[in-house]
Protein backbone atom coordinates (compact mmCIF):
# COMPACT_ATOMS: atom_id res chain seq x y z
CA UNK A 1 0.00 0.00 0.00
CA UNK A 2 1.40 3.68 -1.04
CA UNK A 3 0.28 6.71 -0.12
CA UNK A 4 0.43 9.59 -2.11
CA UNK A 5 -0.25 13.04 -1.47
CA UNK A 6 -2.99 14.80 -3.21
CA UNK A 7 -3.04 18.53 -2.19
CA UNK A 8 -4.35 19.64 0.98
CA UNK A 9 -7.36 17.15 1.40
CA UNK A 10 -6.24 13.93 -0.43
CA UNK A 11 -4.57 11.06 -0.55
CA UNK A 12 -4.41 8.69 -3.35
CA UNK A 13 -3.37 4.84 -2.00
CA UNK A 14 -2.03 3.06 -4.46
CA UNK A 15 -2.22 -0.74 -4.00
CA UNK A 16 -0.54 -3.69 -6.20
CA UNK A 17 -3.66 -5.56 -7.82
CA UNK A 18 -7.42 -4.52 -8.92
CA UNK A 19 -8.49 -7.37 -6.28
CA UNK A 20 -6.51 -5.21 -3.05
CA UNK A 21 -8.06 -2.04 -4.38
CA UNK A 22 -11.63 -3.34 -4.28
CA UNK A 23 -10.79 -4.92 -0.36
CA UNK A 24 -9.32 -1.80 0.15
CA UNK A 25 -12.37 0.29 -1.09
CA UNK A 26 -14.70 -2.27 0.72
CA UNK A 27 -13.18 -1.69 4.21
CA UNK A 28 -13.45 1.95 3.70
CA UNK A 29 -17.27 1.88 2.92
CA UNK A 30 -17.65 -0.73 6.04
CA UNK A 31 -15.66 1.91 8.00
CA UNK A 32 -17.59 4.71 6.56
CA UNK A 33 -20.88 2.74 7.63
CA UNK A 34 -19.89 1.80 11.00
CA UNK A 35 -18.76 5.70 11.19
CA UNK A 36 -15.61 4.92 12.27
CA UNK A 37 -13.96 6.90 9.09
CA UNK A 38 -12.82 10.76 9.99
CA UNK A 39 -15.89 12.87 7.49
CA UNK A 40 -14.55 13.11 3.56
CA UNK A 41 -16.13 13.83 0.60
CA UNK A 42 -14.92 11.35 -1.60
CA UNK A 43 -13.44 7.52 -1.86
CA UNK A 44 -12.76 6.91 -5.20
CA UNK A 45 -11.82 3.87 -6.56
CA UNK A 46 -10.22 3.25 -9.95
CA UNK A 47 -7.73 0.60 -11.35
CA UNK A 48 -5.23 0.26 -8.71
CA UNK A 49 -5.84 3.04 -6.47
CA UNK A 50 -8.82 4.98 -4.44
CA UNK A 51 -8.76 8.47 -3.88
CA UNK A 52 -9.86 9.85 -0.69
CA UNK A 53 -10.88 13.88 -0.76
CA UNK A 54 -12.03 16.10 1.45
CA UNK A 55 -10.18 15.04 4.84
CA UNK A 56 -9.56 17.23 7.64
CA UNK A 57 -6.29 15.69 8.46
CA UNK A 58 -5.10 13.66 5.61
CA UNK A 59 -1.91 12.78 7.38
CA UNK A 60 -3.92 11.53 10.57
CA UNK A 61 -5.30 8.74 8.68
CA UNK A 62 -2.48 7.94 6.55
CA UNK A 63 -1.04 7.12 9.88
CA UNK A 64 -4.20 5.19 10.79
CA UNK A 65 -4.36 3.12 7.60
CA UNK A 66 -0.86 1.16 8.12
CA UNK A 67 -1.85 0.15 11.15
CA UNK A 68 -5.38 -1.40 9.52
CA UNK A 69 -6.51 -5.24 8.33
CA UNK A 70 -7.90 -6.16 5.41
CA UNK A 71 -9.69 -8.45 4.87
CA UNK A 72 -9.74 -10.45 1.10
CA UNK A 73 -12.62 -9.80 -0.46
CA UNK A 74 -15.79 -12.60 -0.35
CA UNK A 75 -18.27 -12.54 -3.11
CA UNK A 76 -20.89 -10.88 -0.83
CA UNK A 77 -24.78 -12.15 -0.31
CA UNK A 78 -26.26 -9.50 -2.93
CA UNK A 79 -27.22 -11.45 -6.03
CA UNK A 80 -25.48 -10.49 -9.43
CA UNK A 81 -27.23 -7.79 -12.00
CA UNK A 82 -28.64 -9.57 -14.69
CA UNK A 83 -28.44 -7.97 -18.11
CA UNK A 84 -29.86 -9.12 -20.90
CA UNK A 85 -27.94 -8.21 -24.30
CA UNK A 86 -28.72 -8.55 -27.77
CA UNK A 87 -25.34 -10.19 -29.16
CA UNK A 88 -25.60 -7.85 -32.24
CA UNK A 89 -22.46 -5.34 -31.95
CA UNK A 90 -20.92 -4.37 -35.01
CA UNK A 91 -17.71 -5.43 -33.82
CA UNK A 92 -18.55 -9.19 -32.68
CA UNK A 93 -16.62 -10.94 -35.71
CA UNK A 94 -13.51 -8.58 -34.66
CA UNK A 95 -13.46 -10.03 -31.01
CA UNK A 96 -14.42 -13.38 -32.72
CA UNK A 97 -11.04 -13.15 -34.47
CA UNK A 98 -9.17 -11.64 -31.70
CA UNK A 99 -10.19 -14.73 -29.26
CA UNK A 100 -9.71 -17.12 -32.09
CA UNK A 101 -13.06 -18.21 -31.79
CA UNK A 102 -16.91 -18.30 -33.53
CA UNK A 103 -19.33 -15.39 -32.54
CA UNK A 104 -21.24 -17.91 -30.96
CA UNK A 105 -18.64 -18.93 -28.20
CA UNK A 106 -17.78 -14.86 -27.91
CA UNK A 107 -21.61 -15.31 -26.63
CA UNK A 108 -20.82 -18.19 -25.01
CA UNK A 109 -17.70 -16.91 -23.00
CA UNK A 110 -19.29 -13.40 -22.33
CA UNK A 111 -22.09 -14.73 -21.04
CA UNK A 112 -20.27 -17.58 -18.64
CA UNK A 113 -18.17 -14.16 -16.78
CA UNK A 114 -18.83 -12.93 -13.62
CA UNK A 115 -18.23 -9.82 -13.71
CA UNK A 116 -18.08 -7.03 -11.05
CA UNK A 117 -17.83 -3.24 -10.99
CA UNK A 118 -14.39 -2.30 -10.67
CA UNK A 119 -14.53 1.24 -10.58
CA UNK A 120 -16.96 4.08 -12.15
CA UNK A 121 -16.34 6.84 -14.47
CA UNK A 122 -16.03 7.98 -17.84
CA UNK A 123 -19.89 8.91 -17.41
CA UNK A 124 -22.37 8.94 -14.86
CA UNK A 125 -23.73 5.17 -14.11
CA UNK A 126 -20.35 3.52 -16.36
CA UNK A 127 -19.01 0.96 -14.48
CA UNK A 128 -15.67 -0.80 -15.09
CA UNK A 129 -16.48 -4.27 -15.04
CA UNK A 130 -13.54 -6.61 -14.26
CA UNK A 131 -14.06 -10.32 -14.68
CA UNK A 132 -12.66 -11.72 -18.60
CA UNK A 133 -9.75 -13.89 -17.79
CA UNK A 134 -6.08 -12.02 -19.55
CA UNK A 135 -5.73 -14.05 -23.11
CA UNK A 136 -9.45 -12.18 -23.89
CA UNK A 137 -8.27 -8.12 -23.13
CA UNK A 138 -8.56 -6.85 -26.55
CA UNK A 139 -7.08 -3.38 -27.78
CA UNK A 140 -9.34 -0.30 -28.22
CA UNK A 141 -10.09 0.54 -31.68
CA UNK A 142 -7.41 2.49 -33.84
CA UNK A 143 -10.02 5.00 -34.45
CA UNK A 144 -12.53 5.46 -31.78
CA UNK A 145 -16.43 6.06 -33.15
CA UNK A 146 -17.74 9.48 -32.95
CA UNK A 147 -20.92 8.27 -32.03
CA UNK A 148 -21.80 5.41 -29.66
CA UNK A 149 -25.11 4.21 -29.18
CA UNK A 150 -26.72 4.09 -25.66
CA UNK A 151 -26.61 0.62 -24.22
CA UNK A 152 -23.84 -0.75 -26.63
CA UNK A 153 -22.54 -3.68 -24.34
CA UNK A 154 -18.36 -2.85 -25.36
CA UNK A 155 -14.87 -4.16 -24.39
CA UNK A 156 -11.36 -3.21 -24.04
CA UNK A 157 -8.77 -4.06 -22.26
CA UNK A 158 -9.34 -6.05 -18.97
CA UNK A 159 -12.83 -4.31 -19.02
CA UNK A 160 -16.03 -4.82 -20.08
CA UNK A 161 -18.65 -1.98 -20.16
CA UNK A 162 -22.04 -0.65 -21.11
CA UNK A 163 -22.85 3.04 -22.77
CA UNK A 164 -25.00 4.27 -20.20
CA UNK A 165 -25.51 7.19 -23.07
CA UNK A 166 -24.56 7.93 -26.33
CA UNK A 167 -21.33 9.29 -26.27
CA UNK A 168 -17.70 8.69 -28.88
CA UNK A 169 -16.36 5.90 -27.69
CA UNK A 170 -12.85 3.66 -28.60
CA UNK A 171 -14.49 0.48 -27.20
CA UNK A 172 -15.31 -2.70 -29.36
CA UNK A 173 -18.76 -3.08 -29.27
CA UNK A 174 -20.14 -6.66 -28.80
CA UNK A 175 -24.11 -6.32 -28.04
CA UNK A 176 -26.78 -3.92 -26.94
CA UNK A 177 -29.12 -3.63 -24.11
CA UNK A 178 -32.03 -1.76 -23.02
CA UNK A 179 -31.26 -2.21 -19.35
CA UNK A 180 -31.24 1.74 -18.23
CA UNK A 181 -27.85 2.21 -16.48
CA UNK A 182 -28.86 5.18 -15.44
CA UNK A 183 -31.55 6.93 -13.98
CA UNK A 184 -31.30 10.20 -11.67
CA UNK A 185 -35.28 9.62 -10.92
CA UNK A 186 -34.55 5.94 -9.47
CA UNK A 187 -32.69 5.24 -5.96
CA UNK A 188 -29.63 4.43 -6.57
CA UNK A 189 -29.32 6.39 -9.65
CA UNK A 190 -26.73 4.08 -11.02
CA UNK A 191 -27.68 0.78 -11.48
CA UNK A 192 -24.01 -0.18 -11.33
CA UNK A 193 -21.96 0.99 -8.42
CA UNK A 194 -18.18 -0.38 -7.29
CA UNK A 195 -18.70 -4.03 -6.24
CA UNK A 196 -21.44 -4.69 -7.63
CA UNK A 197 -22.02 -8.34 -8.67
CA UNK A 198 -22.79 -8.13 -12.92
CA UNK A 199 -23.88 -11.05 -15.17
CA UNK A 200 -25.03 -11.23 -19.10
CA UNK A 201 -28.33 -13.12 -20.12
CA UNK A 202 -28.44 -13.67 -23.95
CA UNK A 203 -31.70 -12.17 -25.45
CA UNK A 204 -32.93 -13.54 -28.60
CA UNK A 205 -31.90 -11.27 -31.84
CA UNK A 206 -34.42 -10.28 -34.07
CA UNK A 207 -33.99 -11.52 -37.15
CA UNK B 1 -46.26 27.77 -14.25
CA UNK B 2 -46.70 30.26 -12.06
CA UNK B 3 -45.62 34.39 -12.47
CA UNK B 4 -42.58 33.12 -10.62
CA UNK B 5 -40.37 32.83 -13.30
CA UNK B 6 -38.29 34.78 -15.92
CA UNK B 7 -37.82 34.01 -19.56
CA UNK B 8 -34.42 34.29 -21.35
CA UNK B 9 -34.31 37.42 -24.06
CA UNK B 10 -30.77 37.07 -24.81
CA UNK B 11 -28.65 33.86 -23.46
CA UNK B 12 -25.41 35.10 -24.55
CA UNK B 13 -22.22 32.90 -24.95
CA UNK B 14 -22.78 29.79 -22.65
CA UNK B 15 -25.11 30.81 -19.56
CA UNK B 16 -26.12 27.87 -17.31
CA UNK B 17 -27.68 27.47 -13.83
CA UNK B 18 -25.40 26.80 -11.12
CA UNK B 19 -25.44 26.00 -7.11
CA UNK B 20 -22.90 24.81 -4.74
CA UNK B 21 -23.08 21.89 -6.91
CA UNK B 22 -22.84 17.99 -6.52
CA UNK B 23 -19.75 16.33 -3.84
CA UNK B 24 -19.92 13.34 -3.08
CA UNK B 25 -20.74 11.23 -5.99
CA UNK B 26 -17.34 11.27 -7.95
CA UNK B 27 -17.51 6.91 -7.63
CA UNK B 28 -20.03 7.16 -9.54
CA UNK B 29 -18.52 9.28 -12.24
CA UNK B 30 -20.25 12.05 -11.29
CA UNK B 31 -18.70 15.51 -11.35
CA UNK B 32 -18.98 18.01 -8.59
CA UNK B 33 -20.59 20.89 -11.19
CA UNK B 34 -21.12 24.04 -9.15
CA UNK B 35 -20.64 27.76 -9.69
CA UNK B 36 -17.05 28.74 -10.60
CA UNK B 37 -16.71 31.64 -8.66
CA UNK B 38 -17.97 30.51 -5.39
CA UNK B 39 -17.23 33.52 -3.55
CA UNK B 40 -19.45 35.45 -6.91
CA UNK B 41 -22.19 33.31 -6.46
CA UNK B 42 -22.38 32.97 -2.54
CA UNK B 43 -22.22 37.46 -2.50
CA UNK B 44 -25.38 37.43 -5.46
CA UNK B 45 -27.30 34.85 -3.26
CA UNK B 46 -26.77 36.77 -0.24
CA UNK B 47 -27.86 40.48 -1.66
CA UNK B 48 -31.08 38.89 -2.36
CA UNK B 49 -31.90 37.49 0.79
CA UNK B 50 -30.68 34.09 -0.27
CA UNK B 51 -29.03 30.91 1.02
CA UNK B 52 -25.56 30.58 -0.70
CA UNK B 53 -26.70 27.49 -1.99
CA UNK B 54 -29.42 28.51 -4.07
CA UNK B 55 -29.29 27.97 -8.13
CA UNK B 56 -28.04 31.62 -9.44
CA UNK B 57 -27.03 32.13 -12.98
CA UNK B 58 -23.58 31.96 -14.10
CA UNK B 59 -22.66 33.74 -17.32
CA UNK B 60 -19.61 33.68 -19.60
CA UNK B 61 -18.01 37.46 -21.22
CA UNK B 62 -21.11 38.15 -22.98
CA UNK B 63 -23.30 38.18 -20.00
CA UNK B 64 -27.10 37.37 -20.94
CA UNK B 65 -30.76 39.04 -20.38
CA UNK B 66 -34.30 38.25 -18.86
CA UNK B 67 -37.75 38.85 -18.51
CA UNK B 68 -39.28 38.55 -15.30
CA UNK B 69 -43.06 37.44 -15.32
CA UNK B 70 -43.00 39.20 -11.49
CA UNK B 71 -41.35 42.08 -9.60
CA UNK B 72 -38.22 40.42 -8.41
CA UNK B 73 -34.73 41.27 -6.81
CA UNK B 74 -31.55 40.64 -8.74
CA UNK B 75 -28.38 41.11 -7.93
CA UNK B 76 -25.00 40.93 -10.35
CA UNK B 77 -21.48 40.04 -9.14
CA UNK B 78 -18.43 38.35 -10.19
CA UNK B 79 -16.99 39.38 -13.52
CA UNK B 80 -18.19 43.19 -13.28
CA UNK B 81 -20.84 44.43 -16.33
CA UNK B 82 -22.96 46.89 -17.38
CA UNK B 83 -25.72 46.44 -15.59
CA UNK B 84 -29.94 47.74 -17.08
CA UNK B 85 -33.45 47.20 -16.35
CA UNK B 86 -35.39 47.96 -19.20
CA UNK B 87 -32.62 49.80 -20.81
CA UNK B 88 -31.53 52.13 -17.91
CA UNK B 89 -28.74 52.06 -16.04
CA UNK B 90 -28.57 49.69 -12.47
CA UNK B 91 -26.20 48.53 -10.07
CA UNK B 92 -23.50 45.82 -10.51
CA UNK B 93 -22.84 44.31 -6.82
CA UNK B 94 -25.74 45.70 -5.42
CA UNK B 95 -29.67 44.25 -5.18
CA UNK B 96 -32.12 45.58 -7.91
CA UNK B 97 -35.47 45.85 -7.98
CA UNK B 98 -36.32 44.55 -11.68
CA UNK B 99 -40.57 45.32 -11.80
CA UNK B 100 -42.92 42.73 -13.91
CA UNK B 101 -42.29 42.39 -17.48
CA UNK B 102 -39.03 44.25 -17.22
CA UNK B 103 -36.09 42.97 -18.83
CA UNK B 104 -32.82 43.07 -16.66
CA UNK B 105 -29.69 42.92 -19.26
CA UNK B 106 -26.32 42.04 -17.39
CA UNK B 107 -23.96 43.45 -20.15
CA UNK B 108 -20.70 41.38 -21.62
CA UNK B 109 -17.95 41.44 -18.95
CA UNK B 110 -15.51 44.50 -18.71
CA UNK B 111 -13.23 42.12 -16.88
CA UNK B 112 -13.02 39.09 -16.13
CA UNK B 113 -15.05 36.44 -17.79
CA UNK B 114 -17.80 35.06 -15.78
CA UNK B 115 -20.99 37.11 -13.85
CA UNK B 116 -23.10 35.42 -11.15
CA UNK B 117 -26.81 36.52 -10.85
CA UNK B 118 -28.96 35.66 -8.34
CA UNK B 119 -33.04 35.70 -8.14
CA UNK B 120 -34.92 36.25 -4.69
CA UNK B 121 -35.76 32.90 -4.13
CA UNK B 122 -33.24 31.03 -6.21
CA UNK B 123 -34.19 29.08 -9.68
CA UNK B 124 -36.44 26.41 -8.50
CA UNK B 125 -35.42 23.65 -11.38
CA UNK B 126 -35.82 20.09 -10.79
CA UNK B 127 -32.67 19.11 -8.54
CA UNK B 128 -30.52 16.17 -10.21
CA UNK B 129 -28.94 14.57 -6.97
CA UNK B 130 -29.55 17.24 -4.52
CA UNK B 131 -28.19 19.79 -6.80
CA UNK B 132 -29.24 21.86 -9.72
CA UNK B 133 -26.33 22.76 -10.81
CA UNK B 134 -26.06 22.19 -14.97
CA UNK B 135 -22.97 19.84 -15.36
CA UNK B 136 -21.66 20.47 -18.86
CA UNK B 137 -19.30 17.02 -18.83
CA UNK B 138 -22.07 14.64 -18.30
CA UNK B 139 -25.02 16.69 -19.34
CA UNK B 140 -27.13 16.42 -15.95
CA UNK B 141 -28.97 19.44 -14.75
CA UNK B 142 -30.97 22.02 -16.43
CA UNK B 143 -29.57 22.82 -20.42
CA UNK B 144 -27.14 25.28 -20.58
CA UNK B 145 -29.97 28.54 -21.48
CA UNK B 146 -31.42 29.33 -25.06
CA UNK B 147 -33.63 32.45 -26.01
CA UNK B 148 -37.22 32.19 -24.96
CA UNK B 149 -36.13 29.38 -22.61
CA UNK B 150 -38.78 29.86 -18.79
CA UNK B 151 -37.34 28.70 -15.81
CA UNK B 152 -39.00 28.96 -12.68
CA UNK B 153 -38.33 30.83 -9.26
CA UNK B 154 -38.88 29.64 -5.79
CA UNK B 155 -40.15 32.02 -3.27
CA UNK B 156 -38.48 34.53 -1.79
CA UNK B 157 -36.59 33.49 1.63
CA UNK B 158 -36.85 36.83 3.09
CA UNK B 159 -35.75 40.71 2.99
CA UNK B 160 -32.66 41.23 0.94
CA UNK B 161 -29.12 41.77 2.70
CA UNK B 162 -28.01 45.18 2.89
CA UNK B 163 -24.81 46.14 2.27
CA UNK B 164 -22.91 48.99 1.57
CA UNK B 165 -19.51 47.66 -0.07
CA UNK B 166 -18.67 44.61 -1.62
CA UNK B 167 -15.70 42.79 -2.57
CA UNK B 168 -14.83 44.05 -5.63
CA UNK B 169 -12.03 41.10 -7.40
CA UNK B 170 -10.61 43.40 -9.49
CA UNK B 171 -9.32 42.82 -12.91
CA UNK B 172 -7.15 39.39 -13.12
CA UNK B 173 -4.45 40.55 -15.23
CA UNK B 174 -1.85 37.85 -14.15
CA UNK B 175 -3.39 34.40 -12.84
CA UNK B 176 -1.20 32.78 -9.87
CA UNK B 177 -1.64 29.54 -9.04
CA UNK B 178 -0.04 28.39 -6.04
CA UNK B 179 0.51 24.27 -6.25
CA UNK B 180 0.79 21.17 -3.99
CA UNK B 181 2.90 18.89 -5.88
CA UNK B 182 2.16 15.32 -6.26
CA UNK B 183 0.72 12.77 -6.80
CA UNK B 184 2.31 12.13 -9.69
CA UNK B 185 5.43 14.75 -9.49
CA UNK B 186 7.79 11.38 -9.90
CA UNK B 187 6.56 10.91 -13.67
CA UNK B 188 8.16 14.47 -14.39
CA UNK B 189 12.24 15.20 -14.33
CA UNK B 190 13.50 18.08 -12.01
CA UNK B 191 13.42 20.06 -14.85
CA UNK B 192 9.83 19.76 -15.59
CA UNK B 193 8.54 20.68 -12.30
CA UNK B 194 11.05 23.52 -12.28
CA UNK B 195 9.30 24.22 -15.93
CA UNK B 196 6.19 24.35 -13.93
CA UNK B 197 7.20 26.89 -11.48
CA UNK B 198 9.11 29.71 -13.27
CA UNK B 199 7.82 29.14 -16.95
CA UNK B 200 5.42 31.64 -18.29
CA UNK B 201 2.35 30.67 -19.12
CA UNK B 202 -1.16 31.29 -20.70
CA UNK B 203 -4.91 30.81 -20.19
CA UNK B 204 -6.22 28.99 -23.59
CA UNK B 205 -9.03 29.85 -26.05
CA UNK B 206 -9.85 25.88 -25.68
CA UNK B 207 -10.48 26.33 -21.95
CA UNK B 208 -13.91 26.05 -20.57
CA UNK B 209 -15.81 24.79 -16.87
CA UNK B 210 -13.94 21.20 -17.17
CA UNK B 211 -10.24 22.77 -17.25
CA UNK B 212 -8.47 25.68 -17.61
CA UNK B 213 -5.75 24.42 -20.56
CA UNK B 214 -2.82 26.57 -20.77
CA UNK B 215 -0.22 27.30 -23.67
CA UNK B 216 3.50 27.84 -22.90
CA UNK B 217 6.77 25.83 -22.37
CA UNK B 218 5.93 22.05 -22.36
CA UNK B 219 7.12 20.48 -19.10
CA UNK B 220 9.72 17.19 -20.08
CA UNK B 221 8.63 13.70 -18.43
CA UNK B 222 10.69 11.43 -16.70
CA UNK B 223 8.28 8.33 -17.20
CA UNK B 224 6.74 7.96 -20.61
CA UNK B 225 3.77 5.43 -20.96
CA UNK B 226 0.30 4.97 -19.66
CA UNK B 227 -0.93 5.77 -16.46
CA UNK B 228 -4.17 3.31 -15.14
CA UNK B 229 -7.05 5.61 -14.41
CA UNK B 230 -7.31 7.05 -10.69
CA UNK B 231 -9.56 9.77 -9.13
CA UNK B 232 -8.88 13.14 -9.43
CA UNK B 233 -10.07 15.98 -7.33
CA UNK B 234 -10.59 19.79 -7.97
CA UNK B 235 -7.60 21.79 -8.76
CA UNK B 236 -5.75 18.64 -10.23
CA UNK B 237 -3.13 19.75 -13.13
CA UNK B 238 -3.13 17.05 -15.20
CA UNK B 239 -0.53 17.28 -17.63
CA UNK B 240 -0.96 15.07 -21.55
CA UNK B 241 1.57 13.88 -23.33
CA UNK B 242 1.74 17.44 -25.05
CA UNK B 243 3.37 18.64 -21.47
CA UNK B 244 0.80 21.31 -21.01
CA UNK B 245 -0.98 21.75 -17.95
CA UNK B 246 -4.53 21.26 -17.15
CA UNK B 247 -6.08 22.60 -14.47
CA UNK B 248 -9.21 20.96 -13.47
CA UNK B 249 -12.49 22.60 -12.42
CA UNK B 250 -15.62 22.07 -11.44
CA UNK B 251 -17.19 20.24 -14.16
CA UNK B 252 -13.85 18.07 -14.57
CA UNK B 253 -13.83 13.86 -14.82
CA UNK B 254 -13.81 12.44 -11.81
CA UNK B 255 -10.86 9.76 -12.83
CA UNK B 256 -8.13 10.30 -15.69
CA UNK B 257 -5.41 8.39 -17.49
CA UNK B 258 -2.46 11.08 -17.08
CA UNK B 259 -0.53 12.27 -14.28
CA UNK B 260 -1.39 14.80 -12.21
CA UNK B 261 1.94 17.05 -11.42
CA UNK B 262 -0.21 18.94 -8.46
CA UNK B 263 -3.05 20.10 -7.35
CA UNK B 264 -4.08 23.99 -6.51
CA UNK B 265 -6.38 23.89 -3.07
CA UNK B 266 -9.56 25.03 -3.90
CA UNK B 267 -9.49 28.12 -2.41
CA UNK B 268 -7.45 29.50 -5.01
CA UNK B 269 -9.38 28.39 -7.76
CA UNK B 270 -12.42 31.04 -8.05
CA UNK B 271 -9.62 33.35 -9.96
CA UNK B 272 -9.00 30.94 -12.77
CA UNK B 273 -12.73 31.11 -13.13
CA UNK B 274 -12.67 34.70 -14.15
CA UNK B 275 -9.34 34.40 -16.50
CA UNK B 276 -9.57 35.24 -19.94
CA UNK B 277 -8.30 33.78 -22.57
CA UNK B 278 -4.71 34.92 -23.36
CA UNK B 279 -3.86 35.79 -19.42
CA UNK B 280 -0.66 35.27 -18.32
CA UNK B 281 -0.47 32.20 -15.26
CA UNK B 282 2.35 31.35 -13.00
CA UNK B 283 2.30 28.77 -11.35
CA UNK B 284 3.75 29.01 -7.31
CA UNK B 285 4.96 25.87 -5.65
CA UNK B 286 3.88 26.06 -2.36
CA UNK B 287 6.41 23.41 -0.90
Amino acid sequence: MRPLPVGEHGLLIELDSAEKVEALHAELLRRAADGALPPLREIVPAARTVLLDGLADPRGLLAELAAWDIPPLTAGDRPAVEIPVRYDGPDLLDVAALWDCTADEVVRRHCATEFHVAFCGFAPGFGYLTGLPEPLHVPRRDTPRTKVPVGSVALAGPYTGVYPRSSPGGWQLIGTTDTVLWDPRREPAALLTPGTRVRFVPQETAR
Amino acid sequence: MTDRAFSVVRAGALTTVQDLGRPGHAHLGVPRAGALDEPAHRLANRLVGNPGSAAALETTLTGCAVRVRTATTVAVTGAPCPVTVDGRPAPWGAPVHVPAGAVLDAGPATHGLRSHLAFAGGIDTEPVLGSRAADLLSGLGPDPLTEGAVLPLGAPYGPAATADAVPHPGPVTELLLPFLPGPRDAWFTAAGLHTLATGRFRVSPASNRIGLRTEGPPLERARTGELPSEGMPLGALQVPPDGLPVLFLHDHPTTGGYPVIGVVPERYLAPAAQAAPGTPVRFLRMR
